[in-house]
Protein backbone atom coordinates (compact mmCIF):
# COMPACT_ATOMS: atom_id res chain seq x y z
CA UNK A 1 0.00 0.00 0.00
CA UNK A 2 1.30 3.44 -0.91
CA UNK A 3 1.79 5.76 2.01
CA UNK A 4 -0.44 8.83 2.20
CA UNK A 5 1.21 12.25 2.04
CA UNK A 6 2.82 13.23 5.38
CA UNK A 7 0.80 16.47 5.47
CA UNK A 8 -2.42 14.47 5.10
CA UNK A 9 -1.34 12.15 7.88
CA UNK A 10 -0.64 15.13 10.13
CA UNK A 11 -4.04 16.62 9.30
CA UNK A 12 -5.72 13.30 10.08
CA UNK A 13 -3.98 13.07 13.45
CA UNK A 14 -4.97 16.68 14.16
CA UNK A 15 -8.64 16.06 13.40
CA UNK A 16 -8.77 12.79 15.34
CA UNK A 17 -7.15 14.45 18.33
CA UNK A 18 -9.62 17.34 18.30
CA UNK A 19 -12.49 14.83 18.01
CA UNK A 20 -11.15 12.73 20.88
CA UNK A 21 -10.76 15.81 23.08
CA UNK A 22 -14.37 16.85 22.40
CA UNK A 23 -15.59 13.29 23.09
CA UNK A 24 -13.73 13.29 26.40
CA UNK A 25 -14.69 16.83 27.56
CA UNK A 26 -17.71 15.64 29.61
CA UNK A 27 -15.37 13.37 31.58
CA UNK A 28 -13.20 16.39 32.41
CA UNK A 29 -16.28 18.33 33.56
CA UNK A 30 -17.43 15.56 35.89
CA UNK A 31 -13.95 14.87 37.23
CA UNK A 32 -13.27 18.53 38.02
CA UNK A 33 -16.80 19.32 39.19
CA UNK A 34 -17.03 16.49 41.71
CA UNK A 35 -14.43 18.17 43.92
CA UNK A 36 -16.20 21.55 44.04
CA UNK A 37 -18.18 22.80 47.02
CA UNK A 38 -21.61 24.20 46.40
CA UNK A 39 -20.41 27.70 47.33
CA UNK A 40 -17.69 27.36 44.73
CA UNK A 41 -20.16 26.43 42.01
CA UNK A 42 -22.53 29.23 43.01
CA UNK A 43 -19.83 31.92 42.99
CA UNK A 44 -17.99 30.79 39.84
CA UNK A 45 -20.26 28.44 37.88
CA UNK A 46 -18.15 28.69 34.74
CA UNK A 47 -14.80 27.78 36.30
CA UNK A 48 -13.44 24.44 35.13
CA UNK A 49 -10.96 23.50 37.83
CA UNK A 50 -11.89 23.10 41.51
CA UNK A 51 -9.98 25.04 44.14
CA UNK A 52 -8.66 21.82 45.59
CA UNK A 53 -8.71 18.17 44.60
CA UNK A 54 -8.33 17.27 48.28
CA UNK A 55 -11.94 18.25 48.98
CA UNK A 56 -13.68 14.88 49.32
CA UNK A 57 -16.73 16.26 51.17
CA UNK A 58 -19.09 15.44 48.32
CA UNK A 59 -18.12 11.78 48.35
CA UNK A 60 -18.36 11.61 52.14
CA UNK A 61 -21.85 13.17 52.04
CA UNK A 62 -23.02 10.64 49.45
CA UNK A 63 -22.18 7.70 51.65
CA UNK A 64 -23.03 9.21 55.04
CA UNK A 65 -26.06 11.50 54.59
CA UNK A 66 -27.36 10.07 51.30
CA UNK A 67 -27.71 6.31 50.99
CA UNK A 68 -25.29 5.65 48.14
CA UNK A 69 -23.75 2.76 50.07
CA UNK A 70 -27.11 0.97 50.02
CA UNK A 71 -27.65 1.79 46.33
CA UNK A 72 -24.22 0.48 45.49
CA UNK A 73 -24.85 -2.81 47.30
CA UNK A 74 -28.20 -3.10 45.46
CA UNK A 75 -26.52 -2.42 42.12
CA UNK A 76 -23.84 -5.01 42.86
CA UNK A 77 -26.43 -7.63 43.85
CA UNK A 78 -28.53 -6.95 40.74
CA UNK A 79 -25.50 -7.02 38.43
CA UNK A 80 -23.99 -10.16 39.98
CA UNK A 81 -27.30 -12.04 39.81
CA UNK A 82 -27.93 -10.91 36.23
CA UNK A 83 -24.45 -11.86 35.05
CA UNK A 84 -24.71 -15.34 36.60
CA UNK A 85 -28.17 -16.12 35.19
CA UNK A 86 -27.36 -14.67 31.76
CA UNK A 87 -24.07 -16.50 31.35
CA UNK A 88 -25.62 -19.82 32.37
CA UNK A 89 -28.93 -19.56 30.49
CA UNK A 90 -27.55 -17.81 27.40
CA UNK A 91 -24.81 -20.41 27.04
CA UNK A 92 -27.34 -23.23 27.34
CA UNK A 93 -29.77 -21.64 24.86
CA UNK A 94 -27.03 -20.61 22.43
CA UNK A 95 -25.62 -24.14 22.45
CA UNK A 96 -29.02 -25.72 21.86
CA UNK A 97 -29.82 -23.31 19.02
CA UNK A 98 -26.49 -23.85 17.27
CA UNK A 99 -25.61 -27.47 18.00
CA UNK A 100 -28.72 -29.52 18.76
CA UNK A 101 -31.50 -30.22 16.31
CA UNK A 102 -34.95 -30.07 17.83
CA UNK A 103 -38.51 -29.34 16.79
CA UNK A 104 -39.33 -25.66 17.26
CA UNK A 105 -35.71 -24.53 16.85
CA UNK A 106 -36.55 -21.87 14.25
CA UNK A 107 -39.41 -20.59 16.36
CA UNK A 108 -37.14 -20.21 19.41
CA UNK A 109 -34.58 -18.30 17.36
CA UNK A 110 -37.39 -16.12 16.02
CA UNK A 111 -38.28 -15.30 19.63
CA UNK A 112 -34.65 -14.27 20.27
CA UNK A 113 -34.77 -11.87 17.31
CA UNK A 114 -38.22 -10.57 18.25
CA UNK A 115 -37.09 -9.89 21.82
CA UNK A 116 -34.17 -7.86 20.47
CA UNK A 117 -36.41 -5.75 18.22
CA UNK A 118 -39.42 -4.98 20.43
CA UNK A 119 -39.20 -1.44 21.79
CA UNK A 120 -39.07 -1.64 25.55
CA UNK A 121 -41.43 1.28 25.96
CA UNK A 122 -44.27 -0.91 24.65
CA UNK A 123 -43.68 -3.51 27.37
CA UNK A 124 -43.01 -1.83 30.67
CA UNK A 125 -46.61 -1.06 31.67
CA UNK A 126 -47.88 -4.67 31.32
CA UNK A 127 -44.59 -5.92 32.81
CA UNK A 128 -45.39 -3.82 35.85
CA UNK A 129 -48.88 -5.44 36.00
CA UNK A 130 -47.30 -8.89 35.95
CA UNK A 131 -44.85 -8.02 38.69
CA UNK A 132 -47.72 -6.61 40.78
CA UNK A 133 -49.64 -9.87 40.32
CA UNK A 134 -46.56 -11.85 41.37
CA UNK A 135 -46.36 -9.68 44.48
CA UNK A 136 -42.79 -8.68 43.67
CA UNK A 137 -43.08 -4.88 43.52
CA UNK A 138 -40.26 -3.16 45.34
CA UNK A 139 -37.94 -6.18 45.41
CA UNK A 140 -34.58 -6.70 43.75
CA UNK A 141 -35.95 -9.95 42.31
CA UNK A 142 -38.38 -7.88 40.24
CA UNK A 143 -35.48 -5.76 38.98
CA UNK A 144 -33.52 -8.85 37.88
CA UNK A 145 -36.26 -11.16 36.51
CA UNK A 146 -37.10 -9.51 33.16
CA UNK A 147 -33.41 -9.38 32.25
CA UNK A 148 -32.45 -12.79 33.63
CA UNK A 149 -31.79 -14.04 30.06
CA UNK A 150 -31.23 -11.18 27.65
CA UNK A 151 -31.73 -12.06 23.97
CA UNK A 152 -28.47 -10.37 23.02
CA UNK A 153 -26.52 -12.87 25.13
CA UNK A 154 -28.30 -15.84 23.53
CA UNK A 155 -27.62 -14.34 20.11
CA UNK A 156 -23.90 -13.88 20.80
CA UNK A 157 -23.54 -17.37 22.28
CA UNK A 158 -25.26 -18.89 19.26
CA UNK A 159 -22.84 -17.09 16.93
CA UNK A 160 -19.83 -18.37 18.86
CA UNK A 161 -21.25 -21.88 19.21
CA UNK A 162 -21.62 -22.08 15.44
CA UNK A 163 -17.85 -21.89 15.14
CA UNK A 164 -17.30 -24.96 17.35
CA UNK A 165 -16.75 -27.95 15.02
CA UNK A 166 -19.59 -30.51 15.03
CA UNK A 167 -17.07 -33.36 14.75
CA UNK A 168 -15.83 -32.74 18.27
CA UNK A 169 -19.29 -33.11 19.77
CA UNK A 170 -20.16 -36.08 17.52
CA UNK A 171 -16.96 -37.90 18.47
CA UNK A 172 -17.86 -37.55 22.13
CA UNK A 173 -21.37 -38.81 21.39
CA UNK A 174 -19.91 -41.88 19.64
CA UNK A 175 -17.80 -42.50 22.70
CA UNK A 176 -21.00 -42.71 24.67
CA UNK A 177 -20.92 -39.34 26.42
CA UNK A 178 -24.31 -38.03 27.57
CA UNK A 179 -25.77 -34.74 26.35
CA UNK A 180 -25.00 -32.96 29.63
CA UNK A 181 -21.44 -34.26 29.73
CA UNK A 182 -20.88 -33.02 26.18
CA UNK A 183 -22.18 -29.56 27.08
CA UNK A 184 -20.20 -29.20 30.29
CA UNK A 185 -16.97 -31.05 29.45
CA UNK A 186 -16.52 -30.46 25.72
CA UNK A 187 -18.47 -27.36 24.77
CA UNK A 188 -18.05 -25.04 27.78
CA UNK A 189 -14.22 -25.13 27.88
CA UNK A 190 -14.16 -24.10 24.20
CA UNK A 191 -16.24 -20.95 24.51
CA UNK A 192 -14.39 -19.06 27.25
CA UNK A 193 -14.03 -15.81 25.25
CA UNK A 194 -17.73 -15.86 24.34
CA UNK A 195 -18.65 -16.28 27.99
CA UNK A 196 -16.42 -13.32 28.87
CA UNK A 197 -18.15 -11.21 26.20
CA UNK A 198 -21.63 -12.14 27.40
CA UNK A 199 -20.63 -11.53 31.03
CA UNK A 200 -19.31 -8.05 30.23
CA UNK A 201 -22.25 -7.01 28.07
CA UNK A 202 -24.65 -8.24 30.71
CA UNK A 203 -22.79 -6.41 33.45
CA UNK A 204 -22.82 -3.22 31.41
CA UNK A 205 -26.54 -3.49 30.62
CA UNK A 206 -27.60 -4.33 34.15
CA UNK A 207 -25.34 -1.75 35.81
CA UNK A 208 -26.66 0.98 33.49
CA UNK A 209 -30.28 -0.19 33.39
CA UNK A 210 -32.54 2.70 34.32
CA UNK A 211 -36.21 2.71 33.31
CA UNK A 212 -37.28 -0.65 34.76
CA UNK A 213 -35.55 -0.28 38.16
CA UNK A 214 -37.03 3.24 38.31
CA UNK A 215 -40.52 1.75 37.95
CA UNK A 216 -40.32 -1.30 40.25
CA UNK A 217 -38.06 0.11 42.96
CA UNK A 218 -40.37 2.34 44.94
CA UNK A 219 -38.37 3.17 48.01
CA UNK A 220 -34.76 3.85 48.87
CA UNK A 221 -34.11 0.31 50.10
CA UNK A 222 -34.37 -1.06 46.57
CA UNK A 223 -32.91 1.81 44.54
CA UNK A 224 -29.98 0.93 42.31
CA UNK A 225 -27.22 3.50 41.80
CA UNK A 226 -28.64 5.06 38.60
CA UNK A 227 -32.12 5.34 40.17
CA UNK A 228 -30.66 6.80 43.36
CA UNK A 229 -28.69 9.36 41.36
CA UNK A 230 -31.65 10.27 39.16
CA UNK A 231 -33.95 10.73 42.15
CA UNK A 232 -31.32 12.83 43.92
CA UNK A 233 -30.84 14.94 40.81
CA UNK A 234 -34.56 15.57 40.43
CA UNK A 235 -35.12 16.23 44.13
CA UNK A 236 -32.20 18.64 44.40
CA UNK A 237 -33.92 21.78 43.23
CA UNK A 238 -31.00 23.56 44.85
CA UNK A 239 -28.86 22.03 42.09
CA UNK A 240 -26.05 20.86 44.31
CA UNK A 241 -23.98 19.91 41.29
CA UNK A 242 -20.82 19.08 43.24
CA UNK A 243 -22.67 16.34 45.09
CA UNK A 244 -24.46 15.07 41.96
CA UNK A 245 -21.24 14.98 39.94
CA UNK A 246 -19.56 13.02 42.74
CA UNK A 247 -22.51 10.63 42.50
CA UNK A 248 -21.98 10.41 38.76
CA UNK A 249 -18.36 9.40 39.35
CA UNK A 250 -19.46 6.65 41.76
CA UNK A 251 -21.82 5.32 39.07
CA UNK A 252 -19.25 5.60 36.27
CA UNK A 253 -16.11 4.31 37.94
CA UNK A 254 -16.74 0.52 38.02
CA UNK A 255 -17.62 0.44 34.32
CA UNK A 256 -14.68 2.67 33.34
CA UNK A 257 -12.23 0.47 35.24
CA UNK A 258 -13.63 -2.67 33.60
CA UNK A 259 -13.46 -0.98 30.19
CA UNK A 260 -9.80 -0.04 30.58
CA UNK A 261 -8.84 -3.64 31.27
CA UNK A 262 -11.26 -5.52 29.03
CA UNK A 263 -11.78 -3.17 26.08
CA UNK A 264 -11.40 -6.04 23.60
CA UNK A 265 -14.52 -7.84 24.83
CA UNK A 266 -16.68 -4.70 24.88
CA UNK A 267 -15.93 -3.92 21.24
CA UNK A 268 -16.19 -7.59 20.24
CA UNK A 269 -19.67 -7.78 21.68
CA UNK A 270 -20.89 -4.83 19.63
CA UNK A 271 -19.17 -5.79 16.39
CA UNK A 272 -20.07 -9.48 16.84
CA UNK A 273 -23.80 -8.86 17.09
CA UNK A 274 -23.80 -6.64 14.08
CA UNK A 275 -21.61 -8.06 11.41
CA UNK A 276 -21.37 -11.82 11.77
CA UNK B 1 -16.95 -39.84 8.78
CA UNK B 2 -19.79 -41.81 7.24
CA UNK B 3 -20.92 -43.09 10.59
CA UNK B 4 -20.83 -39.58 12.04
CA UNK B 5 -22.98 -38.19 9.25
CA UNK B 6 -25.45 -41.03 9.67
CA UNK B 7 -25.63 -40.50 13.41
CA UNK B 8 -26.34 -36.82 12.99
CA UNK B 9 -29.42 -37.33 10.88
CA UNK B 10 -30.96 -39.80 13.25
CA UNK B 11 -33.64 -37.91 15.19
CA UNK B 12 -33.05 -38.38 18.87
CA UNK B 13 -35.93 -37.65 21.24
CA UNK B 14 -33.50 -37.54 24.14
CA UNK B 15 -31.45 -34.84 22.41
CA UNK B 16 -34.58 -32.85 21.56
CA UNK B 17 -35.65 -33.03 25.20
CA UNK B 18 -32.21 -31.81 26.29
CA UNK B 19 -32.40 -28.97 23.79
CA UNK B 20 -35.79 -27.84 25.08
CA UNK B 21 -34.50 -28.05 28.63
CA UNK B 22 -31.61 -25.79 27.56
CA UNK B 23 -33.81 -23.16 25.92
CA UNK B 24 -36.51 -23.38 28.62
CA UNK B 25 -35.13 -20.58 30.85
CA UNK B 26 -34.93 -18.17 27.92
CA UNK B 27 -38.38 -19.13 26.63
CA UNK B 28 -39.94 -18.80 30.09
CA UNK B 29 -38.60 -15.28 30.57
CA UNK B 30 -39.50 -14.42 26.97
CA UNK B 31 -43.10 -15.58 27.36
CA UNK B 32 -43.67 -13.97 30.76
CA UNK B 33 -41.89 -10.65 30.17
CA UNK B 34 -42.08 -10.07 26.40
CA UNK B 35 -44.80 -12.10 24.67
CA UNK B 36 -47.50 -11.86 27.35
CA UNK B 37 -46.90 -8.11 27.97
CA UNK B 38 -47.04 -7.45 24.21
CA UNK B 39 -50.42 -9.22 23.99
CA UNK B 40 -51.69 -7.63 27.22
CA UNK B 41 -50.77 -4.16 26.00
CA UNK B 42 -52.77 -4.74 22.85
CA UNK B 43 -55.80 -6.09 24.70
CA UNK B 44 -55.78 -3.33 27.30
CA UNK B 45 -55.51 -0.70 24.56
CA UNK B 46 -59.16 -1.54 23.85
CA UNK B 47 -60.28 -1.07 27.46
CA UNK B 48 -60.72 1.82 29.85
CA UNK B 49 -58.24 0.43 32.40
CA UNK B 50 -57.01 2.96 34.92
CA UNK B 51 -54.62 2.91 37.83
CA UNK B 52 -57.31 1.67 40.22
CA UNK B 53 -57.73 -1.51 38.14
CA UNK B 54 -54.12 -2.70 38.41
CA UNK B 55 -54.96 -5.12 41.20
CA UNK B 56 -58.12 -6.35 39.43
CA UNK B 57 -57.04 -6.39 35.80
CA UNK B 58 -59.90 -8.64 34.69
CA UNK B 59 -62.60 -6.24 35.85
CA UNK B 60 -62.42 -3.66 33.04
CA UNK B 61 -64.76 -2.52 30.26
CA UNK B 62 -64.05 -2.88 26.58
CA UNK B 63 -64.36 0.38 24.68
CA UNK B 64 -63.24 -0.82 21.24
CA UNK B 65 -61.27 1.86 19.41
CA UNK B 66 -62.20 4.74 21.72
CA UNK B 67 -58.85 4.80 23.49
CA UNK B 68 -56.94 4.73 20.21
CA UNK B 69 -59.15 7.54 18.90
CA UNK B 70 -58.49 9.60 22.03
CA UNK B 71 -54.75 9.06 21.76
CA UNK B 72 -54.56 9.79 18.04
CA UNK B 73 -56.44 13.07 18.46
CA UNK B 74 -54.55 14.13 21.58
CA UNK B 75 -52.48 17.25 20.75
CA UNK B 76 -49.84 16.27 23.32
CA UNK B 77 -49.41 12.85 21.73
CA UNK B 78 -49.27 14.25 18.20
CA UNK B 79 -46.67 16.79 19.26
CA UNK B 80 -44.59 14.01 20.82
CA UNK B 81 -44.77 12.08 17.52
CA UNK B 82 -43.41 15.16 15.74
CA UNK B 83 -40.68 15.62 18.37
CA UNK B 84 -39.68 11.95 18.03
CA UNK B 85 -39.56 12.36 14.25
CA UNK B 86 -37.19 15.30 14.76
CA UNK B 87 -35.00 13.18 17.06
CA UNK B 88 -34.80 10.51 14.36
CA UNK B 89 -34.39 12.81 11.35
CA UNK B 90 -31.63 14.89 12.94
CA UNK B 91 -30.04 12.42 15.33
CA UNK B 92 -29.69 9.39 13.05
CA UNK B 93 -27.92 11.02 10.06
CA UNK B 94 -25.74 13.15 12.34
CA UNK B 95 -24.61 10.16 14.42
CA UNK B 96 -24.00 8.02 11.33
CA UNK B 97 -22.01 10.67 9.45
CA UNK B 98 -19.71 11.36 12.39
CA UNK B 99 -19.37 7.63 13.11
CA UNK B 100 -18.49 6.91 9.48
CA UNK B 101 -15.99 9.78 9.33
CA UNK B 102 -14.24 8.49 12.46
CA UNK B 103 -14.20 4.91 11.15
CA UNK B 104 -12.66 6.03 7.86
CA UNK B 105 -10.13 8.17 9.73
CA UNK B 106 -9.13 5.24 11.94
CA UNK B 107 -8.99 2.87 8.96
CA UNK B 108 -6.82 5.02 6.71
CA UNK B 109 -3.47 3.57 7.60
CA UNK B 110 -2.64 5.27 10.87
CA UNK B 111 -1.02 2.94 13.34
CA UNK B 112 0.05 5.14 16.24
CA UNK B 113 -2.55 5.86 18.91
CA UNK B 114 -5.22 3.97 16.94
CA UNK B 115 -6.41 2.00 19.96
CA UNK B 116 -6.38 5.15 22.09
CA UNK B 117 -8.57 7.08 19.66
CA UNK B 118 -10.96 4.16 19.36
CA UNK B 119 -11.22 3.90 23.14
CA UNK B 120 -11.86 7.65 23.45
CA UNK B 121 -14.70 7.57 20.91
CA UNK B 122 -16.16 4.41 22.39
CA UNK B 123 -16.09 5.55 26.01
CA UNK B 124 -19.37 7.58 25.78
CA UNK B 125 -21.22 4.40 24.72
CA UNK B 126 -20.58 2.70 28.04
CA UNK B 127 -21.20 5.84 30.09
CA UNK B 128 -24.17 5.55 32.40
CA UNK B 129 -27.00 7.72 31.07
CA UNK B 130 -28.00 9.10 34.46
CA UNK B 131 -24.42 10.19 35.12
CA UNK B 132 -24.15 11.65 31.61
CA UNK B 133 -27.40 13.57 32.09
CA UNK B 134 -26.12 15.06 35.37
CA UNK B 135 -22.97 16.16 33.56
CA UNK B 136 -25.05 17.69 30.75
CA UNK B 137 -27.29 19.60 33.18
CA UNK B 138 -24.25 20.98 34.97
CA UNK B 139 -22.17 21.79 31.88
CA UNK B 140 -24.97 23.46 29.93
CA UNK B 141 -26.36 25.74 32.65
CA UNK B 142 -26.54 29.39 31.65
CA UNK B 143 -23.13 30.36 33.06
CA UNK B 144 -21.67 26.84 33.24
CA UNK B 145 -18.46 25.38 31.81
CA UNK B 146 -19.70 25.26 28.19
CA UNK B 147 -20.71 28.89 28.06
CA UNK B 148 -17.58 30.00 29.91
CA UNK B 149 -15.57 28.17 27.24
CA UNK B 150 -17.56 29.92 24.49
CA UNK B 151 -17.03 33.23 26.26
CA UNK B 152 -13.27 32.66 26.32
CA UNK B 153 -13.49 32.21 22.56
CA UNK B 154 -15.39 35.48 22.23
CA UNK B 155 -18.89 34.07 21.73
CA UNK B 156 -21.99 34.37 23.88
CA UNK B 157 -23.53 31.01 24.65
CA UNK B 158 -27.32 30.55 24.61
CA UNK B 159 -29.55 29.41 27.46
CA UNK B 160 -29.14 25.78 26.36
CA UNK B 161 -31.69 24.07 28.58
CA UNK B 162 -34.03 26.99 29.29
CA UNK B 163 -34.78 28.09 25.74
CA UNK B 164 -37.34 25.86 23.98
CA UNK B 165 -35.43 26.26 20.71
CA UNK B 166 -32.08 25.26 22.22
CA UNK B 167 -33.19 22.38 24.50
CA UNK B 168 -33.77 20.00 21.59
CA UNK B 169 -30.27 20.46 20.07
CA UNK B 170 -28.74 20.09 23.55
CA UNK B 171 -30.55 16.79 24.20
CA UNK B 172 -29.73 15.57 20.67
CA UNK B 173 -26.06 16.35 21.33
CA UNK B 174 -26.15 14.02 24.34
CA UNK B 175 -27.83 11.22 22.34
CA UNK B 176 -25.41 11.66 19.44
CA UNK B 177 -22.43 11.68 21.80
CA UNK B 178 -23.58 8.37 23.30
CA UNK B 179 -24.28 6.63 19.96
CA UNK B 180 -21.32 7.66 17.79
CA UNK B 181 -19.08 4.93 19.24
CA UNK B 182 -21.49 2.14 18.27
CA UNK B 183 -21.69 3.47 14.69
CA UNK B 184 -17.92 3.81 14.53
CA UNK B 185 -17.26 0.23 15.66
CA UNK B 186 -19.80 -1.22 13.22
CA UNK B 187 -18.54 0.88 10.30
CA UNK B 188 -14.95 -0.02 11.19
CA UNK B 189 -15.81 -3.72 11.07
CA UNK B 190 -17.46 -3.13 7.68
CA UNK B 191 -14.46 -1.23 6.33
CA UNK B 192 -12.05 -3.91 7.46
CA UNK B 193 -14.03 -6.49 5.50
CA UNK B 194 -13.29 -4.66 2.23
CA UNK B 195 -10.21 -6.30 0.64
CA UNK B 196 -7.39 -3.80 0.16
CA UNK B 197 -6.48 -5.06 -3.34
CA UNK B 198 -9.73 -3.53 -4.64
CA UNK B 199 -8.32 -0.14 -3.69
CA UNK B 200 -4.92 -1.02 -5.16
CA UNK B 201 -6.49 -1.89 -8.50
CA UNK B 202 -8.49 1.36 -8.52
CA UNK B 203 -5.36 3.35 -7.68
CA UNK B 204 -3.44 1.74 -10.53
CA UNK B 205 -6.31 2.66 -12.84
CA UNK B 206 -5.88 6.25 -11.69
CA UNK B 207 -9.08 6.66 -9.65
CA UNK B 208 -9.12 9.78 -7.45
CA UNK B 209 -9.59 9.56 -3.68
CA UNK B 210 -13.20 10.77 -3.97
CA UNK B 211 -13.90 8.30 -6.76
CA UNK B 212 -12.45 5.45 -4.67
CA UNK B 213 -14.69 6.51 -1.78
CA UNK B 214 -17.89 6.87 -3.81
CA UNK B 215 -17.35 3.91 -6.15
CA UNK B 216 -15.78 1.38 -3.77
CA UNK B 217 -16.15 2.26 -0.10
CA UNK B 218 -19.79 3.39 -0.05
CA UNK B 219 -21.26 0.53 -2.14
CA UNK B 220 -19.25 -2.16 -0.34
CA UNK B 221 -20.21 -0.63 2.99
CA UNK B 222 -23.92 -0.92 2.23
CA UNK B 223 -24.67 -3.92 4.51
CA UNK B 224 -22.98 -2.18 7.45
CA UNK B 225 -24.75 1.09 6.62
CA UNK B 226 -28.19 -0.51 6.55
CA UNK B 227 -27.52 -2.34 9.81
CA UNK B 228 -26.40 0.88 11.51
CA UNK B 229 -29.45 2.68 10.08
CA UNK B 230 -31.79 0.08 11.60
CA UNK B 231 -30.04 0.14 14.98
CA UNK B 232 -29.91 3.93 15.18
CA UNK B 233 -33.48 4.45 13.95
CA UNK B 234 -34.83 2.08 16.60
CA UNK B 235 -32.65 3.67 19.25
CA UNK B 236 -33.72 7.25 18.42
CA UNK B 237 -37.40 6.32 17.95
CA UNK B 238 -37.45 4.90 21.47
CA UNK B 239 -35.56 7.82 22.97
CA UNK B 240 -36.56 8.21 26.61
CA UNK B 241 -33.62 8.44 29.02
CA UNK B 242 -32.00 11.55 27.54
CA UNK B 243 -35.03 13.89 27.48
CA UNK B 244 -36.47 12.43 30.69
CA UNK B 245 -33.28 12.99 32.66
CA UNK B 246 -31.98 16.24 31.17
CA UNK B 247 -35.13 18.29 30.51
CA UNK B 248 -38.10 16.23 31.74
CA UNK B 249 -39.49 16.79 28.26
CA UNK B 250 -39.47 20.58 28.64
CA UNK B 251 -39.27 23.47 28.31
CA UNK B 252 -42.81 23.79 26.90
CA UNK B 253 -42.78 20.07 25.94
CA UNK B 254 -40.16 20.87 23.32
CA UNK B 255 -38.24 17.65 24.00
CA UNK B 256 -41.11 15.31 24.93
CA UNK B 257 -40.71 12.10 22.89
CA UNK B 258 -43.46 9.49 22.46
CA UNK B 259 -41.74 7.22 24.99
CA UNK B 260 -41.72 10.05 27.50
CA UNK B 261 -45.40 10.82 26.77
CA UNK B 262 -46.26 7.15 27.41
CA UNK B 263 -44.29 7.18 30.67
CA UNK B 264 -46.09 10.35 31.81
CA UNK B 265 -49.51 8.88 31.05
CA UNK B 266 -48.55 5.79 33.06
CA UNK B 267 -47.36 8.02 35.90
CA UNK B 268 -50.69 9.91 35.89
CA UNK B 269 -52.63 6.65 36.04
CA UNK B 270 -53.93 6.84 32.44
CA UNK B 271 -53.00 3.24 31.81
CA UNK B 272 -55.12 2.59 28.71
CA UNK B 273 -53.87 5.66 26.78
CA UNK B 274 -50.30 4.74 27.78
CA UNK B 275 -50.69 1.28 26.27
CA UNK B 276 -52.49 2.51 23.16
CA UNK B 277 -49.79 5.15 22.64
CA UNK B 278 -47.02 2.60 23.02
CA UNK B 279 -48.80 0.35 20.51
CA UNK B 280 -48.98 3.14 17.95
CA UNK B 281 -45.24 3.52 18.54
CA UNK B 282 -44.70 -0.23 18.25
CA UNK B 283 -46.62 -0.31 14.96
CA UNK B 284 -44.42 2.45 13.52
CA UNK B 285 -41.24 0.73 14.74
CA UNK B 286 -42.32 -2.62 13.28
CA UNK B 287 -43.29 -1.15 9.90
CA UNK B 288 -40.03 0.82 9.63
CA UNK B 289 -38.03 -2.15 10.92
CA UNK B 290 -39.54 -4.57 8.40
CA UNK B 291 -38.95 -2.07 5.58
CA UNK B 292 -35.33 -1.61 6.59
CA UNK B 293 -34.79 -5.36 7.03
CA UNK B 294 -36.19 -5.92 3.52
CA UNK B 295 -33.56 -3.52 2.23
CA UNK B 296 -30.92 -5.30 4.30
CA UNK B 297 -31.95 -8.71 2.94
CA UNK B 298 -31.87 -7.42 -0.63
CA UNK B 299 -28.10 -7.18 -0.29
Amino acid sequence: MTKPHPALTALLYGLLTIGAVIALLPFAWVLFGAFKTQAEIMSAPGAWLPRSFANLDNFVTLFSERRFGRYMINSLIVSAATVITNVLFATMAGYALAKLEFPGQKMVFGCVLAAMMVPYIALFVPQFFIVVQMGLVNTLTAVVLPMAVMPIGVFIMRQFANSVPDELLEAARLDGAGEFAIFFKIFLPLVGPAIATVAIITFLNSWNYFLWPLIVAQNQDTYTLPVGLAVASQAAKSTDYGLLLAGAIVVLLPVLILFLFLQKYFVQGIAGTGIK
Amino acid sequence: MFRIALWKQEPSPWRAATAWLFVAPFMTIFVVFTAVPAVLALIYSFTDIGVADIRHPLDVDFVSFQTFARVLTNPGFLKSVWTTALFVLIGVPLTMMIGLALAIGLNSGITKLRATYRAAFYLPVITNIVAAAVIWQYAFTLSGPVNSMLEAMGATGPNWLGDPRMAMPTVIMLAVWRNIGTCMVLFLAGLQAIPSDVYEAARIDGASAWRRFSAITLPLLKPATLLVTVLMTVSFMNIFDEPYLVTKGGPLSSTKSVALWVYEQFGQGNIAPAMAGSYVMLAIVVVLGVLQLRLLRAH
